[in-house]
């Protein structure tokens, strides 16, 4: 049976193109209220007393402040420092201060409007260069940088930024909490980690985890923004519903959404690249600075990522790269697909073309002389994975794409008189899939099939469906390890008290590392099936269906699993950074066309072309997917994405002035795998977000000359590039 | 309060409401048709599109004062019509058209009208037409080609 690889409809698509599938605003429980948080609305001070102003009818609303905590004030992640709700001092202009609740949202804004809080004020950090607290810290080092620098012929610097980025999911951020007659709570919700959630509303409320149950509803995008965030939420309708006795739903108005949530980290990147005259990458000194934001969420892990990744897929004789995380007093940034690495990649693949015009040479053969080759050692001595080829990846991008033509078309029309100028660039990189290091060795993902008496089985995973086809995927690889058609696999509901931890859905580990485990699981059940119900060596699905009767008949249902084991001789340090960073990288190179008017700095992509090893595609229409929307994010990056930061709140904190690529601003996509004789796939979600921006950006660099470091790249700062 | 008749998905439908009560809340909360989401509630998304008199119409904006006599049409609608699915809907399977959804049922309602009006649009007519709806999982390029399909055509 050949499921992987085919274009199979997505396993919830019939509910979501008929409008039947359930979100969670789509959900009523009886007698439910609905939540609101009111925020502190001052970027730093101490909070010294609340009022209830007088008006709304304060005895019919459910009010909830940090001293109503009935457990731990804490939101926990990598460190327990976010509180739940404001207890004395305020970090951030969006800190959630009192929660409400109340049956008629009318009733519930009048008194969200009549709550007055009086803060003492305290100074706050907003910018980097104001920021002294170091969050996090991190050096990659490899070979003698001082003697790169000093044998190179040339030296080439350059300082790149890129902007917070909102993840914009079209679902906001949404919870309904609901305790029962016996005070075990359940929460439903709109969520990446259900076991992230778990353990954060047990610690609110003080009760043991086990009488916490988390469940899925149909989820609206992620894209990191419902990873770490939806704890809070959780903890603050849990808070509500344990204190009314009654249901409360949560769910985010836009703006306080785009507002109050995590977004891409900001970064700022100083590189000094030393290169042969003949175009030989020689060393490499980078700072690598991230803004935090006011805790300190998983900054530490977004930067590991961010500093492995900073030097690209590239030979580097020396180099060194300080990576630290800055602490401000803007709300937290956050997990955003790619976490850390297209900070990184934009940084070093603008560079380099900038390197390239410094040495007078083509930012292809640039590239090409200095391209990763099998068997070598990347900057963490991890060695580059036997069948991987990043050279026969660029020269498929550029066959695919027809490069050299249409640069030579490009420059041809750059020689009128058009005030349309038009360029084409390239940006090739890689990401490492799955958790870095020893973070899947930690983890220790579990996931499980079980077998009902109709020879149905059904996968039990706690990595969720948020659109970018986890059930579809896992369902293929489970059907053509077991042998059974696809529509024999079905997928549980995300729901703690159902699925085994297989780990947040994040990282790009879903069809790497969880869908492993099923096919594992899968094997496991056809063993089991063969010694224990006569299932034929080979079988088909009649046999199959025959055998799950047998078995279930003689021993009920059955159930296997499977566990995550680290691969022997595996090392990782993660204060030197060293070992194996990543248990597969994808490599890619993205080629792009812009057309810029030099009138009104209007930039617009015009063609795009993604080429990407990610080993074996398990489904070719949610893996273009993937691509084709991870491109349109890095467009977005690139160009248009700009949160405009005021007394450290989000001034534009609307979709009306928050703008992202719309089909009008959106190219077809072209999209290339490379397969090859791949029996293995590797992490693609993140993927395509790395070397979009970059790519946009050299080719507006090559149709203006100029030499564009920030993005987005806003007509304003087109503009203000153009030599004069 | 106002009383006003309109026809939802065929059916005759007599409101007693406040004027400014929104469509989409009406048909979400009054009505119990959730298939319309509401993304941003400022028109900008596209999300809570339905058809007003055949005419994409952003329902977070659409007064319930305004729409006295008026025929609404939403996604329930569009499947209610016949036992299959519409070519778009169909489409849009095929082609991965949808990842999270929540987008959806919006752009089915526009593909719809705009296939009832122009039956053999081109990749810019289709750009166009979709650029009030927002997807931030697809790219788009998915959408484009299950119009195409939905209208006949291979791109």
């Amino acid at each position: 049976m050949t499921t992987i690889g085919a274009p199979l409809r997505r396993k919830e698509g019939l509910d979501k193109v008929t409008g039947r599938a359930v979100y969670l605003d789509d959900m009523t429980r009886p007698g439910q209220l609905w939540g609101r948080t009111v925020r502190a609305d001052v970027p730093g001070g101490q909070l010294e007393r609340i009022d209830f102003a007088p008006g709304p009818p304060w005895d019919e609303i459910v009010v909830v402040t940090a001293r109503d905590i009935p457990g731990r004030n804490v939101v926990p992640l990598v460190a327990d420092d976010q509180p739940c709700l404001v207890a004395r001092d305020i970090r951030h202009r969006e800190e959630p201060v009192v929660l409400l609740a109340h049956a008629d949202r009318q009733v519930l804004a009048r008194a969200v409007a009549a709550v007055r809080l009086v803060v003492a004020p305290a100074p706050a950090v907003l910018s980097l260069d104001a920021a002294t607290d170091v969050l996090s810290e991190l050096t990659l080092e490899r070979g003698d940088l001082a003697a790169g620098l000093a044998r190179a012929d040339l030296v080439v610097d350059g300082t790149y930024e890129t902007g917070a980025q909102e993840h914009l999911y079209i679902e906001p951020q949404a919870m309904l909490a609901e305790i029962g007659e016996d005070g075990a709570l359940t929460v439903w919700g709109s969520l990446q980690c259900p076991y992230y959630v778990r353990p954060a509303v047990a610690a609110v409320l003080g009760l043991p985890e086990d009488r916490v149950r988390v469940i899925q509803t149909t989820t609206g995008g992620g894209f990191g923004g419902k990873e770490e965030y939806p704890s809070m939420i959780a903890c603050h309708a849990a808070l509500l519903a344990a204190t009314a006795r009654r249901p409360v739903k949560l769910v985010y108005e836009r703006g306080e959404d785009m507002r109050a949530t995590t977004k891409r980290h900001p970064s700022r990147t100083r590189h000094r690249v030393g290169v042969s005259r003949d175009g030989r990458l020689l060393a490499l000194e980078t700072e690598f600075v991230l803004d935090g934001g006011a805790y300190l969420t998983l900054s530490p892990v977004v930067l590991s990522r961010g500093v492995i990744h900073a030097p690209g897929p590239y030979r580097w004789p020396s180099l060194r790269i300080r990576g630290r995380v800055m602490r401000t007093s803007y709300p937290p940034h956050g997990a955003f697909r790619g976490f850390g690495a297209p900070q990184a990649i934009f940084a070093l693949e603008v560079h380099l073309d900038r390197v390239a015009r410094a040495l007078g040479l083509d930012p292809v053969e640039l590239r090409r002389r200095n391209l990763l080759r099998p068997g070598d050692l990347m900057a963490t001595g991890q060695p580059v994975e036997p069948g991987v080829d990043p050279l026969a990846v660029l020269d498929r991008a550029l066959d695919a794409s027809g490069f050299a033509a249409r640069r030579a078309a490009c420059d041809a029309s750059n020689a009128g008189a058009s005030a349309v100028k038009r360029g084409v660039g390239l940006a090739t990189f890689f990401h490492g899939a799955g958790f870095t290091g020893a973070g899947e060795s930690k983890l220790a993902s579990e996931a499980a099939l079980r077998l009902g008496a109709d020879g149905r089985v059904e996968i039990l995973v706690s990595s969720v469906e948020i659109g970018q086809g986890a059930a579809t995927t896992h369902a293929q690889i489970v059907s053509e390890a077991l042998g059974v058609p696809y529509e024999a696999v079905t997928v549980a509901v995300v729901d703690t008290a159902v699925v085994p931890n297989s780990g947040p859905t994040v990282a790009s580990r879903t069809v790497m590392v969880v869908g492993g485990l099923l096919a594992q699981a899968a094997h496991e059940m056809v063993d089991r099936l063969r010694a224990q119900a006569g299932l034929p060596r080979p079988h088909t699905p009649a046999d199959f269906v025959v055998a799950a009767r047998a078995y279930t008949h003689a021993h009920g249902p059955l159930v296997t699993r499977a566990r995550y084991r680290t691969p022997t001789g595996w090392r990782w340090d993660e204060r030197t950074l060293t070992g194996e960073a990543y248990a597969a990288y994808a490599w890619a190179c993205y080629v792009a066309e812009v057309a810029v008017d030099t009138r009104t700095g209007e930039a617009e992509v015009t063609d795009f072309v993604a080429v990407q090893d990610v080993g074996r595609v398990v489904n070719p229409v949610t893996a273009r997917g993937q691509v084709h929307g991870g491109v349109c994010q890095g467009i977005g990056f690139a160009l248009y994405e700009d949160v405009v930061w005021q007394d450290g709140g989000m001034a534009n904190g609307r979709m009306t002035n928050y703008i992202v690529p719309t089909s009008a601003d959106t190219p077809p996509i072209a999209v290339v795998f490379c397969e090859g004789e791949a029996s293995s796939s590797k992490g693609l979600g993140e993927l395509p977000m790395d070397g979009s921006a970059p790519a946009v950006v050299n080719a507006l660099n090559a149709a203006l000359g100029t030499e564009i470091a920030r993005i987005p790249a806003l007509p304003e700062r087109v503009l203000q590039a153009l030599p004069a | 309060m106002i009383g006003l008749d309109l026809t939802i998905n065929g059916r005759s439908v007599r409101a007693r409401v406040a004027p400014l009560t929104r469509l989409l809340d009406f048909l979400r909360e009054h009505q119990g048709l959730a298939g319309t989401k509401e993304g941003c509630g400022e028109g900008e998304c596209g999300a809570c599109t339905v058809l007003v008199d055949g005419l994409p119409v952003v329902s977070c904006l659409a007064p319930m004062g305004q729409l006295d006599g008026a025929t609404v049409t939403t996604i329930e609608g569009l499947t209610a019509a016949g036992p299959g699915l519409d070519r778009v809907q169909e489409a849009l399977l095929d082609e991965g058209g949808t990842q999270c959804g929540i987008c959806t049922p919006g752009i089915v309602m526009v593909a719809h009208a705009l296939l009832a009006a122009n039956p053999r649009p081109t990749l810019d007519e289709i750009r166009n037409a979709l650029a009030g709806n927002i997807c931030r999982c697809t790219g788009y390029t998915a959408i484009y080609e299950a119009v195409y399909r939905a209208a006949g055509r291979a791109r």
